[in-house]
């Protein structure tokens, strides 16, 4: 257990299990790179910025990874777990689809498309990875409960993950949130809190607790780091199913703009190793116009991200003061890509194009990222003949409302071949 | 004007372990100074070397982020709550 003054609940076990962070080192602070032991701490004890995991890698092969089990854990040796993780009760998330988008290529004009399709992940999202990763940290730091401020689709990985591992889960929620997704947490816990507010309001509540309450791990606040290191797996799944390369270009959506800086470690760390080959590659952020910080201090040239009141149809995206944004805005600019928005009615519209052209259907997060792939293709900002990765983060039935209005029967009809006829389908 | 700070654990070491601290001040700049003069250090955590928030901590008057409000110059009635919190990547 770390001695150093930090963030922490103070689990009620101070000892460290040898080799229970795999091969991390240490925590670092992203801004001022102050070291800190390993411990459920978040914030630099210097200057609040980020801690982030330190590694020291060893030498891993391509055969080793391909040697592993179809979920993150093939990846085990780049993350924050012990080697003995599939022995743990967990959700083995992971190793989702990539499929190639001929149809959504020709639609948009892009030569070689693929979507990362994290729909297919245990519950439905690409959260099911981060929580994997946390789990494992709250395990071995004896947490007594498993806790998170959600916009939805974390709630619903940590309810289930809780619920898998045996231990007490209390996740908590905006009121206002979708009905699917507050079922889809109430039915693996008894403690789902719904809060009056906003994103950031749950989110400021859930760091007083975290403060307050002893062994209590909430995954993306005093676990923080160890939690975001499971972004990282979206990169190695994707540069392996590319054949062990980098795509060219990539669009992610962004909240907190945590899983977009987690992908591109990911990128940087699988050419550091040698696993693939280092070259240029492009990341494109999205956001929903309604909520749009990050895409509106990049058009503004700006590094300060100005916080907002989010409104928008897109409500897993609606983090109106993304703490992260700073590094998004690093990052898209360094690669040569760029951060879009885009409105509500185009947050539908592209979840109905994915849909008839892929047969993905994605909740509005998803189609906020393809409907900025749409926008960037038609702005001239995103290079067509450049092979491009689009990432789909969760399932439409989550959030059914968005399109629910807007599709529906082309025709109801008597039971009755001239009526049929009569529609012009046959 | 006698107001009310939560402190992070990251900052408890300059208050004694104390999670809430009383402090003085119309302003949300006025009540750090005060609190600077009871727990020596403790601005230079919060505000970075020009003298504004630093990035990754969220100041709060009652439920608002400052930011949404005057920043240092916001109001801060007798009886006001004040949290001071990390910022957090991570939905």
């Amino acid at each position: 257990m770390s001695t150093v003054v930090a963030e922490t609940t103070t689990p009620s076990e101070p000892t460290l299990r040898e080799g229970a962070f795999g091969h991390a080192k240490g925590l670092s602070c992203r801004e001022c790179g102050h070291a800190v032991e390993l411990g459920p701490h978040y914030a630099c004890p210097e200057c609040f910025g980020p801690l982030e995991i330190a590694y020291d890698f060893p030498q891993v092969t391509r055969e080793e990874i391909e040697a592993g089990p179809a979920n993150i854990w093939r990846y085990k040796a780049l993350l924050p777990v012990p080697s003995d993780i599939e022995q743990s009760p967990n959700m083995e998330p992971g190793f989702t689809r990539l499929l190639r988008a001929n149809n959504l290529g020709r639609e948009l004009g892009i030569d070689n498309l693929w979507v990362k399709d994290d729909s297919t992940n245990p519950t439905n999202s690409f959260k099911d990875r981060v929580v994997a990763c946390a789990l494992s940290a709250a395990t071995e730091f004896h947490a007594k409960v498993f806790a998170c401020p959600s916009t939805g689709n974390l709630a619903n990985a940590v309810a289930a993950a809780g619920a898998r591992a045996g231990i007490k889960t209390v996740v908590f929620i905006p009121s206002n949130l979708e009905k699917p997704k507050q079922v889809n947490s109430a039915v693996y816990t008894d403690s789902l809190i719904a809060v009056n507010g906003n994103y950031d309001d749950v989110n400021k509540l859930a760091s007083e607790i975290a403060g307050e309450e002893d062994g209590w791990a909430f995954v993306n606040v005093n676990v923080r780091p160890y939690y975001a290191e499971g972004s990282k797996t979206l990169g190695y799944e994707i540069a392996e199913q590319l054949g062990w390369r980098l795509p060219d270009q990539i669009v992610i959506p962004v909240a907190s703009g945590s899983q977009l800086t987690k992908v591109d470690k990911a990128f940087q760390e699988l050419i550091k190793l040698g696993l693939v080959e280092d070259k240029p590659y492009k990341v494109y952020g999205a956001q929903a116009e309604g909520c749009s910080p990050v895409s509106v201090a990049y058009k503004a040239g700006v590094d300060a991200i100005r916080p907002v009141k989010p409104d928008t149809i897109a409500k897993s995206l609606a983090i109106g003061n993304p703490a992260d944004g700073i590094y998004v805005l690093d990052i898209c600019r360094r690669t040569g890509g760029a951060v879009e928005d885009i409105t509500d009615d185009q947050v539908r519209e592209a979840i109905v194009l994915l849909a008839r052209t892929e047969g993905i259907f994605t909740e509005t997060a998803g189609g906020t990222t393809v409907g900025v792939l749409k926008k960037l293709v038609e702005t001239g900002q995103l290079d067509t003949s450049l092979e491009t990765v689009v990432i789909n983060t969760g399932h439409g039935l989550k959030t059914l409302d968005a399109v629910a209005d807007s599709v529906g029967p082309a025709a109801t009809i008597d039971p009755s071949y001239a009526a049929f006829a009569a529609t012009g389908l046959a | 004007m006698s107001v009310s700070v939560r402190i992070p654990t990251i900052l408890r070491t300059y208050t004694g372990g104390e999670s809430e601290v009383t402090a003085a001040g119309g302003t949300l700049a006025e009540v750090l100074d005060d609190l600077d003069a009871s727990y020596a250090g403790i601005k230079g955590r919060i505000l970075d070397e020009a003298g504004q928030l630093r990035r990754f901590v969220n100041v709060y008057v009652g439920n608002e982020d400052v930011r949404f409000l005057d920043n240092l110059a916001t109001a801060t009635p007798d009886g006001t709550q004040i949290s001071v919190i990390p910022a957090v990547a991570g939905g």
